[in-house]
């Protein structure tokens, strides 16, 4: 299997990571989640590595996406929501006073499940993020952003010749891949991803899952994803949540071949659900 | 590249600017609450404070004596003069007197007469009693007529104050309770003039607009609603009614001038006539919070009582009608808020002139309140900008209470299914 | 099946039930019927005296006055341009107030104020729009045209006690509701999901606002924005009290200008022989004011239902 090339990398042996001072990425250290009085997560550790494909599953009302949601702080806007433990970006504290949410999140990233492409061109769209944060000194440097991010996400060929086109025109699985080319235009360094084909047909998640392994190399990718198959085709690392827990986390082929918790077991066997 | 700077510094270097833009940003929106609140707190407030003082009048205490001649010649105005003379005796001069009078109200008569009526036994008597006296005197006491002025730029002269002056060292003039403001009709003179006609005025017209407006706009939602089938007609009455919510409300008034006066010939100035153009302005309102409300109702409650056997005009009234009435009147209540506050189209048939008797019947001539503040702004009296805002105060008083009512009944009668 | 004689009562009862509420709801539309004929009826007939053309360009409007005695029927110039005039000028100063404040308003509420605030706000807003206009009308005449006047004198600028400024402001007030519970309603309406793409691009609130969701409400502000329009054109009771008599052709706000309803209202109260050209030409006027404000309002219709069914 492909894959094992990449588990191989130990979290134990941070000498051979990429980031080779800090393999881990992003690191949560007992974080606790609240909605009001609703405790959504429950003290979750998650040390995840660079440059790798971390996948969330669980059954429904789990937590994943409150957990990723929590890595850009994409929580603040939700009113009674409350965040406490820690998370490192890059060793940082996202949560400690000081911290910037408008530069973290153009370090990190977000796509969702539902595409939702702005109501601008496609050009526009994807130009969105440098603009309102001024990463393009001239007109020229952000043809050169938009057309490379587009490329990266894959979806230059199709509209290369339409790209006053509006953003919502296009097909699902391509507007899907306009917000991927969306959020790498401000080159973050990682990507989270909530269900991102969920609300796609076999075709176009095939694509936006051979992309996500391409982006692998330049990003942490973070996804949550309801599919078995999916998070053993693209990730490396697979955390398993349940009702609020971490309950399981490691090298994809190993939650999958030889789960250690019967929950998981239970999970990846398809009966519970 | 010549720029050596990193996506991260350029986004930090941008950050101070991009919070300032949010913190002005902000800034607007707050600005524009203010400014519509604080308008709103302005207008009330200088009304508020206007109006206030039409609901006190100054009276004058003068020691009347029912002469028989005079009570004979019902001269009772003459009463009145016989007492002011006796009151200030050392006026002497012709022009004086004359001016002396004209403290007084020209109604302050006819609370004699008023009096003499109720009592016969005080012919020949003499009495102390409360009068009114005129609108510049009533201003003058109200502080609304500065004192400081020259003579010559003041409605109230150098003399006219010095006797309301002794009159206030002897404590015989004071403001009380203006109840004629509440009892009685229209005036040329401020201090005489009453909103009761106006308030008479727009009863009936609502009457007649609830009487109509109210089974016309629940039959039709009922329709619309329960049993029109979806085509063409239909949509053309969904399309009309809509539109017809938003035609100015001064065309109705045409409307009814054209069709209601000079088509079929009803009176002028009737309450009638005014209500039936009320009644077409705010149908549309009732229709659609009528449609609103039978929508609200679970389709559940309809298949339970049609799978019971009852037909559909049963379902409709006595299964759906019912739990819909809640919302069907508070929609209603607000049209007829709407429909009191209106002025624009009764201009338009005549409910605009001077009525001075209070409306009894339908086809008696009338205003409305609103018309009748309308009518008063226009009065260059300055007692009358205060009963102006008076009458504003009481309108608004009516649209409150029955705002209130409106949303107490959402309230209590707001179902969860 | 055997139909007892009961049962077939009870059926006509009901076809009369239902009978009885088609025709309730034939009402609305013959009401619009009678508007329409009422309006077109005394137009044409004001239009067999004075000449359309007279009267949609002609810029001379004075009812009033007799040209020539001998002549029947004519009795003054009826070129309606300069209360057209009059309408715009007035109408747009009320939008130029009430567009920016509503919108602010509606976007502040939204986005930022504190729920708590929001439900405090909000009826405050209604109250505005659940006052008369009688009121908004005493209101301009009695204390902003007098307060812009002075303010206008200290600062070297001779404005009319009827200007065109008093009666705008006044009635942008009057509008401000009407356009920040519309735009309310459209902005509620952009799904969360744009909010939630822009912010995870780490777009702050502003910037989400002005270059999101205001973009993507656009059509259905655009449409609050026609939809107010209509209303400020066919006001009647704050011109009629603050604005003036006189039709002067004027783009100064500081000067007086009449209206359309203004002169309706004017040219139907007090005395009347009904088949005048003078009151005729208030159906003529209402005729205008009726067609203008329908295509307003069918076009804003349009534009919201679409910009409604485009997030359904
Ligand atoms: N805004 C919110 N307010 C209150 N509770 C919330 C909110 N968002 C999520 N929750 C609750 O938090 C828990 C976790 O929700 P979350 O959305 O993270 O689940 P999930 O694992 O992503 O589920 P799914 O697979 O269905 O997307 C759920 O019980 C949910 O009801
Ligand atoms: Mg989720």
């Amino acid at each position: 299997m492909e894959l094992a090339i990449h588990t191989e990398v130990p979290e134990s042996a941070p000498g051979l990571s990429v980031a080779a001072s800090n393999p881990h990425k992003v690191t949560a250290k007992s974080v606790d989640v609240y909605y009001g009085d609703k405790q959504a997560l429950k003290s979750i550790n998650l040390d995840i590595p660079s440059n790798m494909v971390t996948a969330l599953i669980g059954p429904s009302g789990c937590g994943k996406s409150t957990f990723l949601r929590c890595l850009n702080r994409m929580n603040d806007v939700v009113d009674g929501c409350r965040v406490e433990g820690e998370i490192k970006l890059d060793g940082e504290n996202i949560y400690a006073k000081g911290v910037d949410v408008v530069h973290l999140r153009a370090r990190v990233g977000m796509v969702f499940q539902k595409p939702n492409p702005f109501p601008k061109s496609i050009y526009d769209n994807v130009a969105y993020g440098p603009k309102i944060h001024g990463l393009a000194r001239s007109r020229a440097d952000m043809d050169e952003i938009v057309l490379n991010s587009l490329e990266k996400a894959g979806l230059l060929a199709e509209v290369r010749d339409r790209l006053d086109a509006p953003g919502t025109g296009l097909s699902g699985g391509q507007q899907q891949r306009l917000c991927i080319a969306r959020a790498i235009a401000v080159e973050p360094e990682v990507i989270l991803m909530d269900e991102p084909c969920s609300a796609l047909d076999p075709i176009a998640t095939a694509k936006i899952e051979e992309l996500i392994d391409e982006l692998k190399e330049n990003y942490t990718i973070i996804m949550v994803t309801h599919s078995m198959q999916q998070a053993a085709r693209v990730s490396q690392k697979t955390a398993f949540f349940h009702l609020g827990d971490l309950v399981e986390y490691g090298d994809t082929q190993g939650i999958f071949t030889n789960p250690k918790d019967e929950r998981t077991q239970a999970y990846v066997t398809g009966r519970i659900g | 590249m010549t720029d050596q700077l990193s996506n991260s510094e350029r986004i930090q270097a941008g950050l101070a600017r991009r919070y300032r833009a949010e913190k002005r940003f902000r800034l607007y929106g707050i600005i524009a609450v203010v400014l519509a609140v604080g308008f709103l707190a302005v207008m009330l407030s200088a009304i508020g404070a206007r109006g206030f003082g039409a609901f006190y009048q100054t009276h004058a205490s003068l020691e009347v004596t029912f002469d028989e001649e005079l009570v004979k010649d019902k001269d009772w105005q003459g009463i009145v003069k016989v007492a002011m003379r006796k009151s200030f005796p050392d006026v002497k001069a012709r022009r004086d007197k004359r001016k002396l009078y004209k403290l007084m109200s020209s109604g302050a008569g006819f609370d004699l007469q008023g009096m003499y009526k109720a009592d016969p036994e005080l012919l020949g008597q003499t009495r102390t009693v409360w009068l009114p006296t005129s609108d510049d005197i009533d201003m003058l006491m109200k502080g609304q007529i500065d004192r400081v002025l020259a003579e010559d730029d003041r409605r109230v002269s150098d003399k006219e104050i010095t006797w309301v002056d002794q009159w206030i060292a002897s404590d015989r003039i004071e403001l009380q309770f203006n109840t004629r403001f509440f009892t009685g009709g229209d005036s040329r003179e401020p201090e005489l003039a009453g909103i009761l006609g106006a308030v008479m005025g727009s009863l009936l017209s609502l009457t007649v607009c609830l009487a109509l407006s109210f089974p016309l706009g629940v039959m039709t939602a009922v329709y619309l609603e329960e049993f029109a089938p979806k085509n063409k007609w239909t949509d053309i009455i969904e399309v009309n009614i809509n539109n017809l919510a938003a035609v100015p409300s001064i065309v109705f008034g045409l409307l009814g001038l054209a069709m209601f006066l000079n088509f079929f010939g009803m009176p002028r100035s009737a309450p009638l006539v005014g209500g039936m153009v009320l009644a077409l302005m705010t149908l549309p309102t009732i229709i659609i919070a009528g449609r609103a409300a039978l929508r609200a109702v679970p389709p559940s409650i309809r298949e339970a009582a049609l799978g019971m056997g009852a037909s559909p005009i049963q379902t409709v009234t006595h299964h759906v009608l019912p739990l819909a009435m809640p919302g069907m009147l508070t929609g209603t209540i607000i049209g007829m808020a709407q429909a009191l506050g209106e002025s624009a189209p009764l201009l338009m048939i005549g409910m605009v002139a001077f009525i001075v008797d209070v409306p009894a019947a339908f086809t008696d001539p009338a205003t409305a309140l609103p018309v009748q503040i309308y009518l008063w702004a226009d009065s260059p009296e300055r007692a009358f900008s205060e009963r102006t805002s008076g009458a504003i105060i009481v309108l608004l008083g009516f649209l409150i209470t029955m705002n209130i009512i409106a949303v107490f009944m959402r309230k209590s009668f707001e179902r969860r299914w | 099946m055997y139909v007892t004689p009961a049962r077939r009562a009870k059926k006509a009862v009901e076809a009369v039930i239902k009978g009885i509420l088609i025709t309730s709801s034939t009402v609305a539309i013959l009401t619009t019927v009678g508007i329409v004929a009422s309006l077109l009826f005394e137009a044409m007939r004001f239009f067999g005296e004075i000449p359309f053309v007279d009267f949609m360009f002609g810029t001379e409007w004075s009812p009033q006055t007799a040209i020539r005695e001998d002549q029947v029927g004519a009795s003054g110039s009826f070129g309606a341009v300069p209360l057209f005039a009059g309408t715009l000028l007035i109408s747009a100063i009320a939008l130029a107030v009430a567009a920016p404040v509503g919108l602010f308003a509606a976007i502040f509420l939204a986005e930022y104020a504190h729920p708590k605030l929001r439900n405090w706000v909000k009826p405050i807003l209604e109250i505005l729009a659940g006052i008369p206009t009688v009121v908004y009308g005493f209101f301009a005449a009695l204390v902003v045209a007098p307060w812009l006047r002075g303010t206008g004198e200290v600062a070297g600028f001779d404005v009319s006690s009827e200007s065109a400024l008093a009666a705008g402001l006044v009635m942008g007030v009057m509008i401000i509701p009407l356009i920040s519970s519309l735009s309310d309603d459209v902005i509620n309406a952009v799904p969360q999901s744009m909010r939630d793409g822009s912010f995870g691009l780490g777009a702050t609130k502003s910037e989400t606002i002005r270059q999101v969701i205001i973009p993507a409400a656009l059509p259905g502000i655009m449409g609050g924005m026609l939809l107010a329009a209509s209303r400020a054109i066919g006001e009647t009771m704050i011109v009629v009290m603050a604005a003036g008599l006189a039709a002067n052709l004027t783009a100064n706000p500081l000067q007086a200008v009449t209206t359309v309803t203004v002169q309706i209202v004017t040219l139907l109260t007090g005395d009347q022989e009904f088949d005048s050209a003078k009151t005729l030409a208030a159906f003529a006027l209402g005729l205008m004011l009726f067609v203008t404000t329908l295509v307003l309002n069918v076009v804003a219709l349009h534009i919201v239902n679409k910009y409604r069914e485009q997030y359904d």
